[in-house]
């Protein structure tokens, strides 16, 4: 086999699983520690990237949008939390689905108000859009690679924050047992609060990453929730760890699927068939693999010791 | 009371049909949600505005457009076709971007006896042994444009070609369009997930396709995906060991974003069609001067489509001296193409798809600085679909 080829699958199926990890991280962490169930967390990847293009756009400047994008996202983020998610904290994981619908259906109808329905095409300034080359001859794009090192910092960063900070102490505390960490004098509301903010600013950054390569349009965020979701389930729902492997792995078997499941498929059946069926099975590879993982451990790969009130 | 409301409500209903009697109600079925939304955006203004020149009237009868939208799913297409017809008891049925909502939609509109008259998926079924005396293409089959591609690709001396497409019914056809054509060989082929949550990033299917070392890559991705692939292809660096060509994929719809975003890459792309928007005939002329003043934008393919739809149902409509019972007189002014289409003269084949022109068009940007289209030479003249001797109507 092309080593090259290889090598360029790996990294475009590492990149993919870094996109998914960002978007999964926030809905784990929403999920875990809130115990909340949040399906309008598509939607701060879409307002992400919207707001990345238009700021992109008035700045000139894609990095400084970037750096721009996150608190905007992150006050969006808090203000939902306050308007939608706190009034729900302890209900029935029905009534939070059905209001965070709603927020969907209300925050893409806003985005069509704002941007119109045509999306929007981020172009990236010069010294992104290069390729460097790797050894073996494999010749990447800049970007993904840039896509990647984000990822693992922004995972490496989660991963102090909750396990080596006395805010990540706190937040622990609260999702193992809420009612303790309040007796002992914890503000939960501003806590949950600063989480669910995180995590939105978390989605858009994906959303605001993923921009350049396709573009920025309403229906980004139903595009990834779904797979956002198998990605948590894959992990263990709450577990960060887990949501950085499942990420992984999610965006590794769909890539080498799609790149390589049709000359498997040639060998068994005609080439005509195996163009056929490699698709439809590869569309399916992600939740194959959770179907397996399931069957295998119920709890996901990597279940959190503690998971909230339950 | 509930009786007297009830007789109210009766009556209401009664002189509700009778005024309907009055007027040709046409039912478009466009996609209006999702990002594919400004294909039907365009459609419709479009439609609206072949309506507005004819003076809101056919043959002395009122129009009334009635649209709705698929959400670029087969099945609600299905049932918003059902709706027109039994709800709304329209008397044509319009629009359909979509091969697999068109096919899903086929059955229901023929069944209760109206005219179908896509204004732009054509699949093979409906040209070949599903085709209808009741369906009309006011647009193409979808092979034909790429079979064109195809033969461009011949005289252009292009000896091994890499192919993508989205793995949809005019994904299929579209490469088996340009297999049929293209003599050189073909290195590999890729069909990607397509639908309400489509493939947007082609890494994988790019490195493969690079792998392969073949001279061009062809390409079908029409709507938002169009854009996603070109960006890839440029940041993958292919542009100079791979020349891209492509259908249905830059348009006028991609291209004023293409220009906002400075992506260079697409001026001069290469692809074929059957209209553009400086095809010099007056219908012509007078719908890109007009859709341009109405909506400030050049008309994109889909548009020229649907405008030519509703101008043919008017022919129809027409014919018939506004008798719309009288579907025999209707079907046989339709079948004429009597009309001022935008592509300029054609005749209809005996499965109702248009023979016409096709035409090799490139990016160019207009005086006023708009990247559009512009016509290079003539591929075809009067090309039929390969589809037609599999098609029982004479």
């Amino acid at each position: 086999m092309d080593t090259a080829l290889l090598v360029t699958q790996i990294v475009n199926g590492l990149q993919l699983g870094i996109l998914l990890f960002l978007v999964a991280s926030g809905l784990t962490l929403v999920f875990g520690i809130l115990d909340f169930v949040n399906l309008a967390h598509g939607a701060y990847y879409m307002l992400g990237a919207f707001i990345g293009a238009t700021l992109a756009r008035w700045t000139g400047s894609w990095p400084l949008s970037v750096v721009l994008v996150l608190p905007l996202v992150a006050a969006i983020g808090a203000i939902t939390e306050r308007l939608v998610a706190r009034p729900l904290y302890g209900r029935s994981h029905l009534a939070q689905v059905l209001a965070t619908f709603g927020l969907i259906l209300v925050i893409d109808a806003a985005a069509m108000l704002v941007w119109g329905v045509e999306g929007r095409v981020v172009e990236l300034p010069a010294w992104l859009n290069g390729r460097v080359a790797l050894p073996g001859g494999a010749e990447l794009p800049v970007y993904r690679l840039v896509i990647i090192g984000t990822g693992l910092a922004v995972a490496a960063g989660l991963y102090v924050w909750v396990h080596h900070t006395r805010f990540g102490m706190l937040v622990r505390a609260a999702a193992a047992n809420r009612d303790m960490a309040e007796a002992l004098g914890v503000d939960t509301a501003r806590l949950y609060s600063a989480v669910f903010a995180l995590g939105a600013a978390l989605a858009g950054l994906a959303g605001m990453l993923v921009a350049p390569l396709t573009e920025a349009s309403l229906a980004m965020g139903l595009e990834i929730i779904i797979i956002a979701l198998v990605v948590i389930i894959i992990g263990g729902v709450g577990s960060l760890k887990g949501a950085f492997v499942a990420a992984i792995l999610a965006g590794l078997v769909d890539t080498l699927g799609r790149a390589w499941l049709d000359d498997l498929f040639k060998l068994a059946m005609s080439p005509e068939a195996a163009e056929t069926a490699a698709p439809a099975v590869s569309a399916m590879s992600v939740y194959l693999l959770m179907a397996l993982i399931l069957a295998l451990r119920p709890q996901g790969l990597f279940p959190p010791k503690t998971r909230g009130r339950r | 009371m509930f009786r007297k409301l009830l007789a109210a409500t009766l009556v209401l209903g009664v002189s509700a049909a009778a005024v309907a009697a009055a007027e040709v109600k046409i039912g478009f079925v466009t996609t209006l949600t999702t990002p594919a939304a400004v294909i039907g955006r365009d459609m419709v203004d479009a439609a609206k505005l072949a309506v507005k020149h004819m003076g809101g009237k056919m043959a002395g009868l009122d129009v009334k457009l009635i649209v709705e939208d698929d959400g670029f799913r087969p099945d609600v297409g299905r049932q918003k076709t059902v709706k027109l017809v039994k709800q709304d008891g329209v008397d044509f049925l319009t629009g359909y971007i979509w091969s697999h909502v068109l096919l899903a939609s086929r059955k229901p509109a023929l069944d209760a006896g109206k005219f179908l008259i896509s204004a732009n998926a054509g699949p093979s079924p409906l040209a070949g042994r599903l085709c209808h005396e009741n369906f009309f293409s006011a647009s193409w089959q979808n092979d034909q444009v790429p079979m064109a591609m195809g033969e461009v690709l011949n005289q252009l001396g292009v000896k091994t070609l890499y192919v993508i497409a989205p793995n949809y019914a005019a994904g299929k056809n579209i490469v088996a369009g340009v297999t049929r054509t293209f003599k050189g060989r073909i290195l590999g082929r890729d069909f990607t997930k397509w639908g309400k949550d489509a493939q947007l990033d082609f890494s994988a299917e790019l490195a493969k396709a690079k792998a392969s070392g073949a001279q061009a890559l062809f390409a079908f991705y029409p709507g938002k995906a169009g854009g996603a692939f070109i960006k890839q292809y440029a940041q993958a660096g292919l542009e100079k060991s791979m020349k891209l060509f492509t259908v249905f994929t830059v348009d006028a719809i991609s291209l004023p974003k293409f220009r906002k975003a400075g992506l260079k890459v697409v001026l001069g792309s290469r692809s074929t069609h059957f209209w553009s928007p400086d095809l010099d005939n007056p219908a012509n002329r007078r719908f890109v001067a007009d859709f341009r003043k109405e909506y400030g934008r050049y008309p994109s393919f889909y548009a020229a489509q649907a405008y030519d739809a509703i101008n043919l149902i008017r022919a129809g409509v027409e014919g018939a001296k506004g008798d719309l019972k009288n579907k025999d007189a209707i079907r046989a002014a339709m079948k004429k193409a009597d009309f001022g289409s935008v592509r300029g003269k054609f005749t209809y084949g005996n499965n109702h798809f248009p023979i016409q022109n096709f035409y090799l068009r490139e990016v160019v940007e207009d005086p006023d600085g708009n990247w559009t289209s512009r016509i290079v030479r003539t591929v075809y003249r009067n090309h039929q679909d390969p589809y037609a001797k599999e098609c029982p109507l004479k």
